[in-house]
């Protein structure tokens, strides 16, 4: 048999049969109507998010709207905004000052720290060091929480190695001077303020480096010699141009170190002073005071706060480069 | 006359790679200047080294008679066009144009006027308000010329900037090109791996391979009599003889070369010339192209359209001016 007729006799058909069966049915349907093939995709997570997720958080919303009986410690379930109300109390809004001012402050360090180590990353690590970077930002979050927490307890103690370091250096004098001044001092780190925001800022910082560092690897790097082209010394182009684009970045990585700050209750119990944060306040309110409906409503001011700060940071334009 | 830019034995090593290699240049005053050559062959590096994104490893560069090494981009009155624009997405058009005079402290309503100015003279009035992600390539390509130009530079830098244009585009770009750089007399160093480019838009052209120039002159020098193989296979893609067959036709054995165009093809039984067969044709619209086989010598040929050509794989008899025949510096 010569070539051609080997050819010739296996010449296929223009339109292949289907693979038959229950599958070959399924992909050829499919294919013809794609958005079915969505929408079972996206039922199961959405009925997750729908139910699950916002129904749980709309419940809370509904608790916060109730008020408990002062005397039977049952709830009255009935509309009123005098759990709202007694937010305002001045210890309750003491304690939201508290963690909004600990929140800022912890987000405002983080950024400042995080954006040279993502400026590295994104800039000039390759290959291994980006590598390295990546496990360097990565491996404190693979520990538990917990055992970082006591051993930052440990660090910062009187007894500690930070105490220890410094007197190394003869600069004891500059802790203890820290350490008396009111509001960020205290008998040690381990108890003042100064330390539960050095921890704070320990844990949630790479939440900020990862999308500053995305956010940065987004910028072609031509940008910044075509702003030094046009005659920007390299803090102009930091703040005309680097900034701005790492923006969008660093606001996102500063939703998560400012909620997650709103809203931890481990951290400053463990490490800081005794005047509670609003994670604590819901704790002890939902837990000890039986107070469900204050303790929403302490929820719901981090959801408030987090509102208004997207709000602002739209209106600032930080999404402009998106 | 001060030049304005000269390289004198300028090199720049990347490790063990030469990009520019012991490279001596100099750039008249309100000349555009073509740095012609294939991707890797350094025109773009010197680019860099003029505009201060790259230090030489050795030798001196000087603008306008002022030493440059360790002077950084931004106290060089030099402006760069990039390949790709490089404009700013989170500012406007006149925001964009206006950068260069905004970091320089000119107040907001005279550098936006300025910048109204550079737009007109691209013929992009009235895009100030856009954002670059909502313009057309070409449009683009205007707002970083006037970006560059509203600096008022020495040495205006562009690097491959009609690279990323269609056809159509581009050649209205060169010819605006063209008028911009005689109206203001600016001096323009441009960066192309396009020949046709270089020849129809530059004063002189600099051709460049592996980190070395290979050859500076006219576009008609470059064309005509170039001097190396390398120049006269890049450059429109002359026909390289080598010097065994040059010998023949001038009496010195030394490589030559010859333009396609300047080949005539005619029948066998014409008479005398260099015996070949017809390979294969290529229709090019005006002209086409033939492929030619010697004796082993490829060659092309390229002939108005519509003459009547032999059949493929038919014997043919080329002839050409002797004249035409330019004998290349290369020793053989």
């Amino acid at each position: 048999m010569s070539l051609d007729a080997a050819i010739t006799t296996k010449v296929a058909p223009a339109i292949l049969p289907g693979s038959g069966g229950l599958r070959g049915a399924l992909s050829d349907l499919f294919w013809r109507e794609p958005k079915l093939l969505l929408l079972l995709m996206l039922l199961p997570p959405v009925l997750w998010l729908g139910i699950v997720y916002i129904g749980s958080l709309f419940a809370l919303l509904l608790q916060s709207f109730f008020l408990i009986d002062e005397f039977s410690g049952l709830i009255n379930r009935e509309f009123t905004l005098k759990t709202y109300g007694d937010l305002f109390q001045a210890a309750n809004l003491d304690i939201i000052l508290r963690t909004a001012t600990m929140a800022a402050l912890v987000t405002f360090a983080s950024a400042i720290i995080a954006f040279p180590i993502a400026y590295y990353a994104a800039r000039y690590a390759r290959g291994r060091w980006k590598a390295l970077f990546y496990l360097g930002v990565m491996l404190p979050l693979w520990s538990s929480y917990l055992v970082k927490i006591y051993a930052w307890k440990l660090i910062l103690a009187k007894e500690g190695i930070l105490t220890w370091l410094l007197a190394k250096l003869n600069l004891l004098w500059l802790l203890d001077a820290w350490l008396s001044l009111p509001v960020v001092g205290g008998n040690s780190l381990s108890v003042s303020f100064t330390g539960t925001f050095i921890v704070f800022v320990y844990v949630w910082l790479p939440f900020m480096i990862l999308p500053v560092q995305a956010a940065l690897e987004r910028v072609p790097s031509n940008l910044v010699e075509a702003s030094s082209d046009l005659g920007a010394s390299p803090g102009q182009t930091f703040r005309n141009v680097l900034f701005p684009l790492a923006l969008p970045g660093i606001v996102a990585g500063s939703i998560f170190t400012f909620s997650l700050t709103l809203g931890d209750y481990i951290i400053p119990q463990i490490i800081g002073t005794s005047r509670l944060f609003i994670g604590q306040a819901v704790y002890s309110q939902q837990g000890t005071a039986g107070n469900i409906p204050l303790a929403a409503a302490f929820t719901v001011v981090p959801i408030v706060i987090m509102g208004f700060y997207l709000w602002g940071a739209k209106r600032m334009g930080a999404f402009d480069a998106l | 006359m001060t030049s304005a830019v000269s390289f004198a034995r300028v090199s720049r090593h990347f490790g063990s790679v030469r990009a520019v290699d012991a490279v001596d240049l100099d750039i008249v005053p309100g000349e555009f200047f073509a740095m012609l050559g294939p991707s890797g062959s350094g025109k773009t590096t010197c680019l860099r080294l003029i505009a201060g994104f790259e230090q030489p490893t050795a030798g001196s560069i000087a603008i306008f008679g002022e030493r440059a090494e360790g002077v950084p981009p931004y106290r060089r009155n030099v402006n760069t066009v990039f390949q790709d624009y490089a404009l700013f997405p989170h500012l406007n058009v006149l925001d964009n144009v206006a950068y260069g005079l905004m970091v320089k402290g000119v107040g907001k309503p005279e550098r936006q006027k300025a910048a109204e100015e550079a737009l007109s003279l691209v013929r992009l009035p009235g895009y100030g308000a856009r954002r670059p992600g909502q313009l057309s390539g070409g449009q683009r390509q205007r707002v970083a010329l006037a970006r560059a130009l509203v600096n008022q530079p020495k040495v205006l830098l562009l690097d491959e900037p009609l690279g990323a244009l269609d056809l159509k585009l581009r050649e209205n770009m060169q010819e605006e090109l063209k008028s911009l750089q005689k109206a203001l007399g600016i001096t323009f160093v441009f960066v192309t791996h396009d020949q046709g480019e270089a020849l129809s838009m530059a004063d002189r052209v600099a051709v460049f391979n592996d980190g070395k120039i290979m050859q500076i002159g006219t576009p008609e020098d470059i064309y005509q009599r170039p001097k190396t193989r390398f120049v006269a296979d890049f450059v429109g893609s002359s026909n390289v003889l080598p010097p065994d067959f040059v010998q023949r036709y001038s009496g010195q054995h030394r490589w030559g070369s010859l333009r396609p165009e300047s080949i005539r093809v005619g029948s066998a039984a014409s008479g005398d010339g260099v015996a070949a067969r017809l390979v294969s044709t290529n229709y090019l619209g005006a002209t086409t192209r033939l492929a030619l086989d010697a004796g082993g010598l490829r060659l092309h040929a390229i002939v108005p359209a519509g003459t009547a050509l032999p059949e493929q794989g038919e014997a043919v008899v080329l002839t050409f001016n002797r004249e035409h025949l330019h004998l290349m510096d290369e020793p053989a």
